[in-house]
């Protein structure tokens, strides 16, 4: 609980920073400051028992399944991390309120600064491998957008931007890492974890698992290749550089290699590629740095140097090699940050890093020189500071190291190499910045810097000081403890003696010293150093390339497949039915099962008709008026099929629908173009033919399947109760009204729907009606011919009598609501067509919206009746009522539902094709 | 029997899938029109074929047909309907708002 | 007598065909009304949750016609957990859309809107196949409705294409219907789970091909890829609040997956046994990676969330396809996040277009954003859902399907996939992210843009809560998501709640001759 505390106190505190200077005008730092100083308070009263040795585990089940538990762990090496996130925040903090200008987004810096912190501390108290992996995100997360603070500078924005691609990437190979682990272990508590090395060792996936963690932890801790981030986010404001990308967050990857030590460490795998990378990383990073013009560059890589010696040393495997690491990670932190605000003073007080126009600073600011002075020299590794003494010991470890056989002799050789550039650089940026002529043509006159400005770099440097003199006293009780939670076992011998006698190491010290003086003062004066321009490797430009390339490449990619074109997307629809078809229908038997009665000559005249009536209407497609009538042909033989196979209500249904559906398509092509353009290539037709060809045996066969096997089936059910328990003989309507009544209900919705959609696609809608005119259109013409109106006037009443009669019987023989429905609405829409539509919505001036409505709340009524009984919805009942002179007569409630179907069929109807055909009347034909 | 109307599917079906690949849109309702046909009479297939009766439990028929595809049939018509008469609309609408009477909307 | 299960159906039916009649009422009585009626069916959604979620089946016979012969509604974990979740997302967007777009409040659209949920839901509810097709339609149709709501030229184009694909697909839904009726005999989802097992191998090649067809339909609305192209414009296309109900459309085709396969053509299924499963996977990754790419490519805000969609759904099938309880679980969590971040999505992105007065959602530099800072944290809050990043919900459903997926033989391609597709996510959303909000000019003297209303803020905010919810409370979320993969992974669960125990009634179905 407590420790979870120590996280959340930053991180759900983000925001009070700028609420609290907007409700009380609180200076945000100070509130930031707060929070960290309670966090930190809180981790210092369980740094007693931790540095006795105890291992604190606390926390509670969070998502079991998933693996991930709110589980945290101080130990040692978090504790050390902790006091490093907390304490040197609160430097930065301090820092920062006289850094930034006032007229920067101070809240949101320190909302940020927050969360980061927060995150951070969390990567480094997580016991669970799965919410390290989380805040490990975050931390990349808070990195992006800090480094983006400066929004407006392109390089701010692309370096937040790279490094969040490179660090996202990196975590995203230790979250598979971070699983495989889990299932090899069967837990992600760090305690299972730590305590199965040998089982992860042996296990077959171990390089696996290891380069994936591996893979984190590098691009994180921007080790060679992955480095490049790490220089392009100095874009970031100093105390950001300070504190995440040279103090804390590129020590993310480091702690992981150290937190996973006792799991991972001690193979020869792990040597070759951890110290490998290692040494590439120290060795490169220094010599890059001595050539960096601008401060903080040369800073970034000497962080990325030092971050290779630190994994260099984790990379030996041997336990005095991680004390050292762990060591060495202390003194880094403290000193490159204290160097990291040095060259922020001078940034601020000169308004410039690039060291080829800075020089003799010391005179404006002496103390700021002094301190950076000996920031520098615990970088280099002088005596009496605390660089001085994990570089010994690293030095030492060189020495031990086993895994090269004969050619031990390399290690030392490039260790002592790296350093001789570490001394180079280190002199550079003293002597370059403050000693020599003073500076010509600065923005400004340089002057020392406000007071509390310099008060963390001075706490920093007395530290130096006091670790390189008092070790013992200052920072081994820390040192043993952090070392023993790497180990998990107990610490190997080692001395923090500032003197062993003159041994090794101390050699290697002072020709790295000697050496490196000398090698910078002879590229300074013989060599131009500052003339020198830098070519080569720079990651960003790969990467930033690659993006283009994949932005590029992706926009062809989707601008090519995905193009908008129906046709293609139709293509690909029927080639993927016409795949699953062919692979599912494997092993279909097309041998005849059931007997069928042959062919009678009837049938096979209309199959004929009906076949050359489609093939027509497709070949003259392109003769539209033409086509329809075919397709009306086509229907009409469907229609009649469903008589012959003893289907009347499909057949009068399909017959009414035919028509309407013609009559709409007459009206449409009233502002079509009579004719379709060739435009399809011969090849593509012969393709399109091919597929239908297909799609076509495909379907027959099927069919035919279908048909000539027997099959027993639910509807027996329905035939032998549709009277007792339905009230109708017609079986088909009661199925329709009662069995399967609720997709009755869904079906008149969706006309309802269409209803309104069209109302909405209709609305000033201005179409020109063509000049020309063809025949068979009589409602395109102004004058409506006098057969028609003759004919009207006496059909209407006699369609609303055919269309009671049919729907009274429909229960009982073919008929029924819907049939009546389209029976009336053709009758009214023919009035439409004799009279004109002005004409007619005058006679019958019903709102059909309104009556669609109606007819569906009339249906859902009826169905909700049945609640009234304590029966489901769409519960039906039936009873005989004697009718004066119609005589004994059937009621069902289910007719009621059939009436709610009728009004909505009527209404659809004159809604669809009385608004269309209004459009082709006088109204439209002003256009 | 049974051949016949398997014939009589897939021919609507293989001339409602070549309509359905023209570029204009009155072609393809013209397909969509074909396909309903097929597809209806394949559903209605799947209740086998019977003569002479009808699902009508009054007239003292010994054999029936499925009245399940019929009706089930006959709520597919109706929706078809619906929907043939949006989309013709929308093709109107269409030739409107973008000027022609390409699939892709536009002459292209 | 609990009538509970249909009220997610009667409410918009009802409250829809009264909107149609409502052209006399003040706009501001209409709003309260619509409002009214979602919430409502989210507190019927969420009562019906409360019911089923210790496991009991809620069945609801139609007409009183025992199942098989009646249709039935069915409750049971999977769709109430979906009822809910399409409750939320209604809320949210109709909201927005009254807050927001005075084009999107006018009284069609209120109705229209309606009944899109009815369609949704009784989706959702039905245990019925053919059922099932006719509330396809039902929200189909809707959905082509308020697809073209306002009518302009872009959203008439993408409708003309979503309307003509999704007939083609309906008629291959009756064609499944046809197959499966004309070999089975019966509809019931429960009765084929009985009946597909029991098919002699004569009938079989003709219920796999209707199972693979209805699969192909599936696949069309839920944009598996190669049929999925459609989708980035029609969505980019529809306004917001309509995009970000759409967010659950395509999770309709999944849940049809959800619903069918495991059930009926499940490992039980004798010589149908997965038929779904060679497909699905392989398409599932090709969808996760051309989604992903699909947003690198995307040269606006929206048409990027379309893509996004896409993406979702792929990683979303990609769980689904492993056909095991472990993938089922990955998957309902999954599809509750994506579902939710992607409405998210597009409602932040319209804010986003609004504020920016010049650019709209175009990625190019344009004047700073009077409400940069307010809205920059809504896009990368949700953009850091959508990635899968943590702490969000994304990233513990990618850890539940790495995790379900690390058995299977190809689990190396599968996770390669999923990582890799997350990682173009990530840089294509920080590229467009800092494209919009920090590469911006100084803001010139142009027309400002108004603060967007709470109410709109609201309707983002509320989605994003939920998400962190799906988080905050992420242990009692997947176990949950665990006893549905337990439910769908052993089908005699809904078998027995929907025919009663007695599972061997032959003469359920007999020959009719």
């Amino acid at each position: 609980m407590l420790l979870s505390l120590v996280i959340l106190i930053p991180l759900l505190g983000a925001w009070l920073p700028a609420a609290l200077s907007r409700a009380l005008g609180v200076d945000p730092a100070r509130t930031a400051a707060a929070l960290a100083a309670a966090s930190l308070a809180l981790v210092l009263s369980q740094a007693p028992s931790v540095l006795a040795g105890a291992t604190l585990v606390s926390g509670w089940s969070w998502i079991p399944e998933a693996g991930l538990n709110a589980t945290f762990r101080l130990d040692g090496f978090g504790l050390l991390f902790a006091l490093l996130i907390l304490g040197i925040g609160l430097l930065v903090i301090l820092y920062s309120r006289y850094y930034l200008s006032p007229e920067e987004p101070k809240e949101r810096f320190y909302g940020l600064l927050l969360l980061f912190m927060g995150a951070m501390l969390g990567v480094v108290l997580a016991e669970n491998l799965l919410l390290l992996v989380t805040f490990w995100e975050l931390t990349s997360l808070s990195s992006f957008l800090l480094i983006g603070f400066w929004r407006h500078d392109a390089d701010a924005r692309r370096g937040a931007r790279l490094a969040l691609m490179v660090t996202g990437a990196g975590g995203l190979a230790l979250l598979a890492g971070v699983l495989l682990i889990g299932h090899v272990v069967g837990s992600f508590e760090l305690s299972d974890v730590l305590a199965s090395g040998p089982v992860i060792k042996a296990h077959p996936l171990y390089e696996t698992m290891l380069v994936l963690v591996l893979l984190g932890a590098f691009t994180k801790s921007a080790q060679f290749p992955f480095h490049f981030w790490l220089p392009h986010a100095m874009a970031a404001p100093t105390p950001v550089s300070a504190y995440l990308h040279s103090a804390t967050m590129v020590k993310a990857g480091i702690f992981l290699l150290g937190r996973l030590f006792p799991a991972f460490a001690g193979t020869e795998t792990w040597f070759y590629i951890v110290s490998g990378v290692g040494l590439t990383t120290q060795l490169f990073a220094a010599y890059v740095a001595l050539f960096r013009h601008d401060l903080k560059g040369l800073l970034a890589y000497s962080t990325v140097s030092h971050l290779g010696l630190i994994t260099l040393l984790f990379g030996f495997g041997t336990p005095a090699g991680a004390v050292a690491a762990v060591f060495h990670i202390i003194n880094h932190a403290v000193f490159k940050a204290s160097l990291f605000m040095a060259a922020g003073i001078v940034d601020h007080e000169t308004g410039t890093r690039d060291m080829r126009r800075l020089s003799g600073l010391a005179r404006f600011m002496p103390w700021t020189a002094a301190l950076a002075t000996v920031a520098a020299g615990a970088m280099a590794g002088v005596p009496l500071l605390n660089g001085f003494l994990s570089k010994e010991m690293f030095f030492a470890e060189t020495l031990q190291v086993q895994w090269l056989g004969s050619r031990y002799w390399v290690l030392p050789v490039a260790a002592t190499l790296a350093s001789v550039f570490t001394v180079a650089y280190s002199t550079r940026f003293v002597h370059d910045v403050f000693f020599g002529p003073p500076p010509q043509g600065l923005a400004r006159v340089p002057h020392a810097p406000p007071r509390w400005m310099k008060v963390p770099v001075e706490i920093l440097v007395g530290l130096c000081l006091l670790v390189g003199l008092l070790p013992g006293l200052i920072v081994d009780p820390l040192l043993g403890a952090a070392g023993g939670a790497v180990l998990q076992a107990p610490l190997p011998e080692y001395s923090l003696a500032l003197w062993h006698g003159f041994d090794l190491p101390v050699l290697m010290s002072v020709v790295a010293l000697v050496g490196g003086a000398s090698i910078y003062f002879a590229r300074r004066y013989y060599f131009g150093l500052h003339g020198y321009r830098q070519q080569g490797y720079d990651g960003r430009a790969l990467v930033e390339g690659l993006v283009a390339l994949a932005v590029a490449g992706s926009r062809r990619l989707v601008d090519r497949i995905a193009n908008a074109s129906l046709q293609r997307y139709v293509l690909l629809l029927l080639l993927a039915t016409l795949g699953v078809g062919f692979v599912g229908a494997r092993g279909l038997s097309l041998a005849p099962i059931d007997a069928t009665p042959p062919p009678d000559a009837l049938a096979v005249a209309l199959t004929a008709a009906l076949v050359f009536a489609a093939v027509a209407a497709t070949a003259l497609h392109a003769r539209r008026l033409l086509a329809l009538v075919l397709i009306g042909v086509v229907g009409l033989v469907v229609s009649l099929a469903f008589v012959r196979f003893s289907a009347p209500d499909l057949a009068l249904t399909q017959l009414l629908v035919e028509i309407v559906t013609v009559l709409l398509l007459l009206l449409a092509l009233y502002f079509m173009p009579a004719e379709s353009p060739r435009e399809s290539s011969g090849l593509r037709r012969a393709r399109d033919a091919v597929v239908a060809i297909a799609a076509g045996l495909g379907a027959g066969l099927l069919a035919w399947a279908v048909l000539t096997r027997p099959f027993s089936t639910i509807a027996w059910y329905y035939l032998e109760n549709a009277k007792p328990q339905g009230g109708g003989y017609n079986v088909v309507n009661v199925i329709l009204v009662d069995f399967r009544g609720f997709d009755t209900l869904g079906e008149i919705t969706v006309l309802g729907i269409a209803a309104v959609a069209i109302v909405a696609l209709l609305q000033e809608l201005k179409l020109d009606a063509p000049q020309r005119d063809w025949d068979g259109r009589p409602w395109a013409t102004e004058r409506h011919p006098l057969m028609l109106r003759v004919l009207a006037r006496p059909l209407l009443p006699l369609a609303l009598l055919v269309s009671v009669y049919l729907f009274l019987r429909g229960h009982n023989a073919p008929g029924g609501g819907f049939i009546a429905g389209l029976v009336t609405g053709t009758a009214i829409l023919l009035q439409y067509v004799a009279y004109g539509s002005d004409w007619a919505r005058e006679r019958l001036p019903w709102n059909y919206s309104t009556a669609i409505a109606l007819g569906l709340l009339l249906a859902t009524a009826t169905g909700l009746a049945s609640w009234a009984f304590g029966a489901p919805f769409l519960t039906s009942t039936f009873g005989y009522v004697h009718w004066p002179v119609v005589g004994e007569f059937e009621l069902a409630s289910a007719m009621m539902f059939d009436l709610g179907i009728y009004v909505v069929v009527v209404g659809v109807v004159m809604v669809i094709v009385g608004r269309l055909g209004a459009l082709s009347g006088p109204a439209a034909r002003g256009s | 029997m049974e051949a016949l109307f398997a014939i009589a599917i897939g021919t609507l079906t293989s001339c409602a899938v070549y309509l359905l690949l023209r570029a204009r849109t009155y072609p393809v309702l013209l397909g969509l029109t074909l396909l309903s046909y097929a597809v209806n009479l394949f559903l209605f297939a799947s209740g086998r074929l019977v003569m002479a009766s009808a699902p009508l439990t009054d007239q003292g028929l010994e054999r029936f047909p499925d009245p399940i595809p019929q009706a089930l049939v006959l709520t597919a018509i109706v929706i078809g309907f619906g929907m043939t008469a949006l989309m013709v609309v929308l093709a109107l609408r269409a030739i409107h708002a973008t000027g022609g009477d390409h699939v892709d909307g536009g002459e292209r | 007598m609990n009538h509970l299960p249909i009220v997610p159906i009667l409410l918009p039916l009802i409250a829809g065909s009264v909107l149609l009649l409502s052209t006399k009422w003040s706009p501001n009585a209409r709003h309260a009304f619509s409002l009214a009626a979602v919430v409502g069916q989210l507190a019927a959604a969420s009562m019906l949750f409360v019911t089923v979620r210790e496991g009991p089946v809620l069945v609801y016979a139609l007409g009183g016609w025992a199942p098989p012969f009646g249709i039935v509604l069915v409750v049971d974990r999977l769709a109430a957990a979906l009822l809910v979740l399409a409750g939320i997302v209604a809320c949210a967007s109709l909201l927005y859309a009254v807050a927001r777009d005075t084009e999107t409040s006018a009284q069609r659209f209120l109705a229209l809107f309606q009944f899109q949920l009815l369609g949704i839901q009784g989706a959702f509810l039905t245990g019925d196949l053919f059922n099932l097709f006719v509330f396809f339609e039902v929200l189909l149709i809707a959905s082509y409705a308020l697809l073209l709501h306002g009518l302009t030229a872009d959203r008439v184009k993408a409708a003309l294409h979503v309307v003509v694909l999704n007939l083609i697909g309906s008629a291959l839904f009756l064609l499944g219907v046809a197959l499966i009726y004309g070999v089975a005999g019966t509809l019931n989802f429960a009765d084929l789970a009985r009946a597909i097992p029991a098919l002699t191998s004569a009938d079989a090649p003709l219920a796999r091909t209707g199972a693979l067809l209805l699969l192909v339909v599936f696949a069309l609305k839920s944009a598996l890829l190669p049929l999925g192209f459609w989708l980035p414009r029609a969505y980019g296309a529809a306004a917001a609040a309509v995009a970000a109900l759409f967010a659950v459309l395509t999770k309709v085709g999944v849940y049809a997956v959800l619903r069918v396969y495991p059930l009926a053509f499940g490992p039980q299924a004798g010589e149908l046994a997965n038929v779904a499963e060679a497909w699905l996977l392989p398409l599932a990754l090709a969808t996760l990676a051309f989604g992903a790419l699909g947003v690198l490519a995307a040269r606006s805000l929206r048409i990027a969330a379309g893509w996004v969609v896409v993406y979702s759904v792929g990683s979303l099938l990609v769980a689904v396809a492993l056909f095991t309880e472990g993938g089922y679980a990955a998957a309902i969590y999954y599809l509750v996040h994506s579902t939710l971040a992607s409405a998210a999505l597009f409602l932040v992105v319209d804010l986003v277009a609004g504020d920016r007065t010049s650019a709209g959602d175009r990625l190019d530099t344009a004047d700073a954003m009077p409400h940069g800072a307010l809205l920059g944290s809504f896009f990368f809050i949700t953009a850091a859902a959508v990635a899968g990043l943590p702490p969000l919900s994304g990233f513990v459903g990618k850890v539940l399907i790495l995790d379900a997926s690390s058995g299977h033989p190809a689990a190396a391609l599968i996770w390669s996939s999923l990582l890799g597709a997350a990682l173009v996510v990530i840089v294509a959303l920080s590229r467009a992210g800092s494209a919009v909000f920090w590469r911006t000019l100084s803001p010139s003297g142009g027309a400002r843009a108004p603060r967007p209303s709470l109410a709109a803020l609201a309707a983002p905010a509320a989605i994003l809560g939920c998400i962190a919810a799906l988080v905050a409370w992420g242990g009692s979320a997947t176990a949950f998501a665990q006893a549905v993969g337990r439910d769908l992974a052993k089908p005699a669960v809904y078998v027995d709640a929907v025919l009663g125990g007695g599972h061997a009634q032959p003469d359920d179905r007999r020959r009719l001759r």
